[in-house]
Parts: structure tokens; sequence; C-alpha cells
């Protein structure tokens, strides 16, 4: 590493190693640069959001302005709700469409697809928002849980597709090699044989999925919309973490303000939750295949 | 006799199975091709009002108005390059600066605590990221913007205005917290790609440590530009955290100071609330290039990024399999 070669002049070769040195070290100041925001943000995540938690916000609906207390029951259950309405859309869709382009890699039909799904992952998810809206909204002629949930499940697609297509990748083709030898069809052998062997990786793809729209905002402040009650139907309006966090942000009453800070800490503690989960399972299947 | 027609008739199955297994899946994997390509056509459907009535003037006067059914756009499209180059200026070398340390100086074990912690920057959502910045960053802001007015730099146009905490810089320095973590996951792996053989080569030749990396570095040239085209589209496409702190205002102003607005943000605040199709349709029009100029970036950069994966594997084959092994633990 040290470069005290023949032909340089050794006051070059110093400046040379000065130089380097200094990069290094500038490279390792970029690293301190980021983590710097991120305790920032966590540090008031946690001091804000836990002083303000309390068993009212995760029991209670919401309180007309002007009265303090009151909880963000219905929007957490809301948000439940959603999760599931896009998960049920966007877990068949997306381990099919997975399937498709992991199996026929090659024929233009799973090229297209695996380009499709990287650039749907791309868009605004504001935009996928509009369109749901125009998908949904406009026909049902009103804003709803329904609405909300397939806009999240765009979201979820492209990312299932995409872990669900590399994971079967992975499996070892003796195993296909195996099944069809054994004169199974195609079918046959990905969904009893090649599946079952990726399943926990594909796990791995949703929960991704789902810590990405856990957080999601944009998409539903016009397709769920809000709803300071509870919503016992799917037709209708459905209040979400996020959008109730969004509203209380922005409102100018302190009580409101201190139930955002709660808000945004149980948000963080889903996300990350749905984040280690992954991990855990990514790490699990690392050791697998290595043992 | 009886034997053979069975076999024919598994067979016949087995082709069945496979027509059907294959025609089933396809149908799943066009339909993530067809909501892309309908997100497009709604959005155009959508818009059609203001494209026949403004035309490209939506695109070159500043008036928003939606009582009098005056829209331009000009100001949301300011506010959203602005922001997003802002972003891109200081986050590039930040991000990169993580890149090369997290895969070309930092010790092996560290790699992966690294690696994650930056990523945690990327999983913590937009909206809270809004709430820390009101709550948090703009009066920081705000406190550095008031410093600024007292002294000579207030008259250049960029520090000009009264320091509201709330606009451009607050906008600006969210998202460049936001996009770090992205331009340095893709540049990892992009600098990942590069294989072991070209550092080797440069080391082998007497280069420094940082001599070395800049050889890698011009390796992965296309990808790492790919990473930070990437993180442009995210910056242009990003909206709570903006909207939540850029100040909501319809006016392009040069000033960071200054509460401006993004195209994102006036989807966001409006969209719910529009009445009348026209206003409505205004909204859509501006998500319709949104969407536009997300999915020309976003297949730029993917192009990019793929063209650096596949390219050094070409042409350094044999060596490069061997060498890389290591590396990948």
């Amino acid at each position: 590493m040290s470069s005290r070669a023949g032909a340089e002049a050794p006051s070059s070769a110093k400046r040379r190693r000065i130089v380097s040195r200094m990069m290094t070290a500038a490279c390792a100041a970029a690293v301190v640069l980021a983590l710097v925001p991120l305790a920032f943000v966590l540090f008031y995540i946690l001091s804000k959001g836990l002083t303000a938690l309390n068993w009212n916000f995760f029991t209670k609906l919401p309180k007309p302005v002007g009265e303090t207390g009151g909880g963000m029951a219905n929007a957490i259950v809301g948000t439940i709700k959603l999760i599931f309405i896009a998960s049920a859309i966007a877990v068949p869709v997306g381990m099919l469409a997975g399937i498709h382009v992991a199996e026929y890699k090659g024929t233009p039909l799973a090229s297209s697809v695996r380009f499709a799904a990287d650039v749907l992952n791309g868009i605004p998810s504001i935009v996928v928002g509009i369109f749901a809206y125009g998908l949904v909204v406009l026909p049902m002629r009103r804003f709803s849980a329904i609405a909300g949930g397939v806009a999240l499940a765009i979201m979820m697609i492209p990312i299932i597709t995409r872990s669900t297509e590399e994971l079967i990748n992975l499996v070892p083709q003796s195993l296909r090699e195996g099944g069809l030898a054994l004169g199974a069809s195609r079918a046959r052998v990905t969904f009893t044989i090649i599946l079952p062997a990726a399943l926990p990786g594909i796990l791995t793809g949703i929960l991704v999925a789902l810590a990405r729209i856990a957080g999601e905002t944009a998409p539903l402040l016009f397709t769920a919309l809000n709803n300071q009650f509870w919503s016992p139907r799917l037709d209708q309006p459905t209040a979400s973490l996020t959008v109730q966090i969004y509203t209380y942000a922005l409102s100018p009453y302190d009580d409101w303000h201190r139930q955002a800070w709660a808000g945004a800490l149980v948000l963080v503690a889903l996300v990350f939750v749905f984040s280690v989960l992954a991990r855990v399972v990514t790490r699990r299947l690392e050791r697998m295949n290595v043992g | 006799m009886r034997r053979r027609s069975l076999l024919r008739r598994t067979r016949r199955r087995r082709e069945r199975d496979d027509g059907g297994f294959r025609l089933g899946t396809a149908l799943f994997a066009l339909l993530v091709l067809l909501v892309v390509a309908a997100i497009g056509f709604e959005l155009f459907r959508n818009s059609t009002l203001p494209i026949r009535k403004f035309g490209w003037n939506f695109w070159r006067t500043s008036d928003w108005d939606p009582v009098s059914g005056e829209f331009g756009a000009l100001p949301f499209i300011w506010g959203t390059v602005y922001s997003s180059v802002f972003a891109i200026v200081f986050a590039t070398p930040i991000a990169l600066g993580i890149a090369i340390f997290v895969s070309e100086i930092s010790a092996n074990r560290f790699r992966r605590p690294l690696a994650f912690l930056t990523e945690l920057l990327a999983a913590i959502p937009s909206i809270v990221y809004g709430v820390w910045g009101i709550f948090v960053l703009v009066p920081i802001v705000r406190k550095f913007e008031t410093l600024v007015s007292k002294t000579p730099l207030h008259r250049l146009p960029i520090f000009a205005g009264p320091p509201y905490g709330i606009g451009m810089l607050s906008a600006g320095l969210i998202l460049t917290i936001m996009v770090v973590p992205f331009i340095s996951s893709v540049s990892r792996e992009v600098l990942r790609a590069v294989p072991l053989t070209q550092r080797e080569a440069a080391y082998a030749l007497g280069a420094t440590r940082w001599e070395a990396i800049k050889v890698a570095l011009r390796c992965g040239r296309t990808g790492i530009f790919g990473a930070i085209i990437l993180g442009f589209g995210r910056a242009f496409g990003e909206t709570m955290a903006v909207t939540m702190v850029i100040g909501n205002n319809p006016q392009a102003s040069l000033s960071l100071f200054a509460p401006q607005y993004s195209m994102a943000a006036v989807i966001a605040n409006e969209f719910s609330e529009a009445t009348g199709d026209l206003y409505l349709q205004a909204l859509t029009e501006i998500g319709l290039v949104l969407f536009v100029i997300t999915l020309v970036i976003n297949v730029l950069s993917r192009v990019l990024i793929w063209s650096t994966g596949r390219a050094p594997k070409r042409r350094i084959e044999p060596a490069s399999a061997a060498a890389a092994a290591p590396e990948a633990a």
C-alpha cells in the first residue's frame, strides 16, 4: 500500500500518500455526516414520541378539535386494514408474475415485465394515488379503504415480483431437473419443489414491501382519505396512521403535535419490525445455504 | 398396449399443464406491464382539458388561480427542479463517500452494520421526516437564516428574503438526507461489480489506496452516474416531507429562504379539494409530467447501472470469478 516506487521522487510519493490518507478520512467523514441526521431523527422520534405515547393512543378515537386527549385507535386499525387489502391483491399477483419472469426468462414478455417492475418501483407514490383515484374512487363515487388498498398494492407488486424472481433463480437447478426427470409438469415442479424452497426468501420480499407501504402517505390522501371514526366497511373513507400524523402535525394544536410524534414513533416501530423480520429471514436463509 | 396409452395420456396431461401454467402466470406478468401502461394512459386521458385549453402555456406561466380558472405550473416545476438539484449536489459527495468507505475501506466486519445503518435512513417513512422537519429542522434553519440575514451575504439573491425557516432550504436539506441512502446503496452495488483485479493491478503498479479506488470508480462510472440519476428521480417525486417544509407558496424564486412549492406537493395539497374538472385535470396533468419525467429518469438510470453490472465481466472473464469470491463474503 505504501508507495515507495523507485521511479517516483520521494516527495511525490509522500504527497500521494497524504492525498490518499485525506481522501480516506473524507470518506469516513461522509459516513459520520450521514449517521448524524439518522441519530438526530431517531433521537427525536424516541424522546418526543415516548413522552406522548400512552394507553389512550392505542384504544381511543380522536377527540374533536379543542378537546385534549383521545388517540389514534381507528387509524392503527385502518392502517392494518389497508395493509391487508394491499397484500391480498399484491402477493398473488406479484408472486405469479415473478414466477413467470423467473421460469421463462429470456422471452420478450419476461424481460419487459422485469423492466416494467423496476420502473413501477420508481414511479412517485403520489402519481400512483392519482391513478387509483381514477381507477377506483371515480367509478365508486367515494373515497374508500379499497381505493387506498389498491394504491398500496400497486406499490407492493414490483417489489414482490422482483424478489420472487431473484429467489427462484437462487434455487439450485438440480432440484428442478430432478423433478422434471421424474416426469412432473413444469407447474408441478414449480409449485411443489421450487416454490417451497424459495418461500422464506419470497417472504423477505413481502416483508420489505410491507415495510415500504406501511409508511406511505401520499397515495392515501385522496384514495382512503381520512376518517375520525371507526369505519367498519371497506367502501368507506378510512383513517390511516400516516394521514392522521400528517393532519395532526400541520394542525395548530400542541396536543395534536404530541400525538403526531407518538404516531411517528409507532409508525417507525412498525416499519422496523417488518425490516428486522426481513433481515432475520435473510440471515437464516444464508446460513442454510452455507450449511 | 395399455401402457403406451397411459404414457401418452400422462404426457398429454403434462403438456396441457405446462401450457396452462405458462399462460396463467403470463397473464399476471402481463398485468404488471399493463399497470405501468394504464397509469400513463389514465393520467393522459384525465388531463385533456388543460392540455387543450392551455397547451404549452400551462408550463410557461405562473398564475395559479383556481377560482378564476388560471392554471400555470411554472412555479411548481421550478420548485421541484430547484429542490432536487440542491439535494443531488449535496447528497452525491456524501453518498459516494459512504459507498467508497463501506465497499473499499472499512474492515469486513463493519461492512454489514454500516450498510444497515445507512439503509435505515431509507427505511424511515417520508411522513416521519416531515414531522421531524417541521418541528426540529425548520427551527434550526430559521436560526441559521436569521444569522445569515445579519451578514452581507443577505444581499445575494439566494439568501434574500425574511428568515421563515420554512422554505426551499429546509426542503433541500430534508431531500438530501432522504436521497443519500439511495445513491450510496446503488453505488455500493456498482463498486462491488467492479472486479477486484482492477484494484490489484493498480496496487501492483504502486498506486496508493486512493489511486486504486479512483481506478475502481472509473470502471464503474456509468453505473455511479446511473445511481445519481436514480437519486434525482427519487428527489423529484418525493412528496410528504417536501410538502410539509417547503412552504407551499406558488412563487418561483432563486432565494433559498423563500417559501416555494413543488409538483408533488401541490397534488398532495389540492387534489382532494379540487373543485371542477379543469382544476382536477390541471393537477392530473402535473401528475402526468411527474410520471413521464420519473419514467425517463428510471429507464435511463437502469440502463446505465445494468451496463456497468455486465461490462467488466465480459472483458475480464477468467480471473474475476475467482478474485470476486472473497469479496462476496
